[in-house]
């Protein structure tokens, strides 16, 4: 499975690449043997993301709502399973709780705050 | 030679292809935190009841210096055995014979076993540890693996089919797995992936650790495609132990039936569930306040929270359970907690397991991200496995059963058998504030104090339609019950479902929304 890319073998063309040569198939090497295709990209495959690793430390909203209540501060040290703060969102106040021992290194929210999904609310260390 | 002689023979062979790999191969498998082939064979079946089919196989590779290779039992070993006095038919790939790589004769002992199970009509455990296709085999292994995908297909709800992943399970090896119809997998051993974080790296320039792409957490919390995840190879035996002794034979078989017990003290019906329908709750201790002994088996326990399903017996009868879970995302119906309900719901049916279906939902999850990611398309599934479904279905609304959730959660208009409310159920088209804003918007509007009006016709709104008296009063609940009468109900209806009999229009089979 160990393939030596070589300077050669071209990863994904970038579209101005392609558009400087007037290509309209952009080259994506699909074997590790350095197999190359010419394929047209789909919308989906030129806008993803890269994957980042998560960083366990930052506590970020699962569901858009509005912050009812925030129970903590920097500094507090909590026990895992500890309320930190509650998110009222589809007819529910739910109650975001930590997921282990930790300390609050920041809190980005205050009451009555309405934010989106997948908003940073909380730095635990 | 004498008989006796033979013999002698016999066993020095047998302890030989037993050894598998050799001892330097084993050695490397236990320093990978990896009990061996055999061992985890022994370990799930009960004692002394594995009989051994094909050890003397031998592989038919000929090419790539091949033929004089001695592969023992070609990598796996297969045979039949019990559990908890129940056969059942079982491989395991054993990864210390190269790699546990599938060639021609690997791959036609496993098929051997599947043709066996689904003939007898009993389990098929899989046990997978194999580093992917024989490659010196070329599309002979490609040929094994194509066989061993249609038997599963063949198989799938005849049969109860258990997948456990211990090891690497990589390439076209995972689409085995995805056919079944549990997946176990286990912390630090299982890897599952189409292609690994080498192809990643050179086609995308991603980089991405085995673990973080395809390890136990990441199938059991992200990707839905394990259902039972385990810190250690032991931990997850037992919970295959469990599950088995929830499941039938077949599907032409009774269910394991066990002596009733009530369910344990600590679990008072009455004290779970808030008043406030805002307040969020565990609804597994409202299961287990139901299910005899509190003995609840969950299944996909880390995925899709927000929807719990599993096993659990009332008055000694397995049945399934389908519940909306409160205290995760309000416990909404999404694309992934849809599909989680929809496939359980299929299994049920097709195993003959009745369904309990336990609600509180506010109803579809709202967002761009849900609607691109097709939220039509998964949430239909759960209308489709309801309507499908004819095993008993039971259905016991909570609280909340708003909207497209009510249909779609298991309502009288799919053909529940049974639908009861507690006093505390709300069911109605939306939620009070919503429904008051729409029809009263220009009472509302034009009122001199505006905040005001709208309470006030909320509250009048939830006083006259949030309960659920208006949808008992057209028959589609049947009885507004106490929580404490709830079992008692429950036990009921079973038995006057049980030989329950209704039949479709005839067709080949339907077209649900995969």
């Amino acid at each position: 499975m160990s393939a030596k890319r070589t300077k050669k073998d071209v990863m994904v063309n970038t579209t101005d690449e392609c558009e400087k040569k007037k290509l309209k198939c952009k080259t994506l090497v699909i074997q590790e043997h350095g197999t190359k295709y010419r394929t047209t990209f789909n919308k989906k495959f030129e806008n993803r993301k890269h994957w980042v690793k998560p960083n366990p430390n930052n506590v970020f909203t699962f569901i858009p709502g509005t912050i009812t209540d925030v129970c903590v501060k920097p500094g507090d040290k909590l026990r895992k399973g500890d309320k930190m703060l509650v998110l009222e969102a589809m007819k529910m106040l739910n109650s975001i709780e930590i997921s282990r021992d930790a300390t609050i290194k920041e809190v980005f929210v205050k009451k009555g705050d309405r934010i989106p999904k997948g908003h940073l609310i909380i730095e635990i260390e | 030679m004498p008989l006796k002689k033979k013999i002698e023979e016999l066993k020095k062979m047998r302890e030989a292809v037993q050894m598998g790999g050799g001892e330097k191969a084993i050695e490397k498998q236990m320093a990978m935190g990896k009990m061996t082939a055999r061992e985890r064979i022994l370990s799930i079946l009960d004692k002394d009841s594995f009989t051994e089919y094909d050890l003397f196989v031998q592989h038919v590779a000929r090419d790539f210096d091949m033929e004089n290779k001695v592969l023992h039992g070609d990598g796996v070993i297969i045979g039949t055995g019990t559990m908890d006095g129940d056969p059942v038919c079982i491989f395991a790939q054993d990864f210390t014979v190269a790699g546990g790589s599938l060639g021609l004769m690997h791959a036609r002992k496993i098929t051997k076993i599947m043709d066996h199970a689904l003939k007898m009509r009993v389990p098929l455990i899989g046990i997978n540890d194999s580093g992917g296709a024989r490659i010196q085999e070329g599309v002979n292994s490609l040929a094994g693996y194509g066989e061993i995908f249609f038997r599963n297909t063949l198989s799938s709800g005849v049969i109860p089919q258990i997948s456990v992943i211990l090891g690497p399970c990589a390439g076209g090896a995972v689409y085995s797995p995805a056919l079944t119809d549990f997946v176990f997998v286990v912390e630090n051993i299982s890897k599952m992936f189409i292609t690994g974080p080498e192809v990643i790296k050179t086609v995308l320039g991603e980089e991405i650790s085995m673990e973080d792409l395809g390890g136990a957490r990441v199938h059991s919390e992200i990707t839905g495609n394990a259902h039972f995840y385990a810190e250690s190879e032991a931990q997850c035996f037992n919970q295959i132990k469990k599950l088995v002794s929830m499941l039938p034979r077949s599907n032409d078989s009774k269910p394991k039936l066990q002596k009733p017990k009530p369910p344990k003290s600590k679990y008072n019906i009455e004290e779970i569930v808030p008043g406030d329908p805002k307040q969020p709750y565990d609804i597994r201790d409202v299961i287990k306040a139901l299910v005899d002994d509190s003995d609840f088996v969950e299944v996909q326990e880390l995925w899709a929270q927000n929807m719990v399903i599993g096993f659990g017996r009332i008055n000694g009868l397995p049945c399934g359970f389908v519940c909306n879970q409160p205290l995760v995302l309000a416990g909404v119906l999404d694309v992934d907690s849809s599909d989680k309900a929809a496939r359980f719901i299929r299994y049920c049916d097709a195993f003959n397991i009745p369904i309990v279906t336990l609600v509180d939902l506010p109803g579809y999850l709202p967002g761009v991200d849900q609607e691109h990611a097709g939220v039509i398309r998964h949430g239909a599934k759960v209308l489709y496995a309801y309507s499908e479904a004819t095993v008993p279905k039971l259905t016991l609304i909570i609280r909340k059963a708003y909207g497209g959730g009510y249909i779609a959660m298991g309502s009288r208009h799919l053909r529940a058998d049974f639908v009861f409310a507690w006093p505390g159920a709300e069911v109605a088209v939306m939620g009070p504030e919503g429904a008051a804003n729409i029809i009263f918007r220009k009472e509302i509007s034009s009122a001199e104090d505006p905040e005001a009006m709208r309470k006030l016709k909320v509250k009048e709104y939830r006083e006259k339609f949030a309960n659920p008296y208006v949808a008992a009063a057209k028959g589609y609940v049947d009885s507004v019950i106490e929580p404490s009468e709830t079992r008692k109900m429950l036990i009921h209806a079973i038995d006057v479902a049980k030989d329950k009999a209704i039949s479709g229009p005839k067709k080949k089979h339907g077209v649900p929304p995969f």
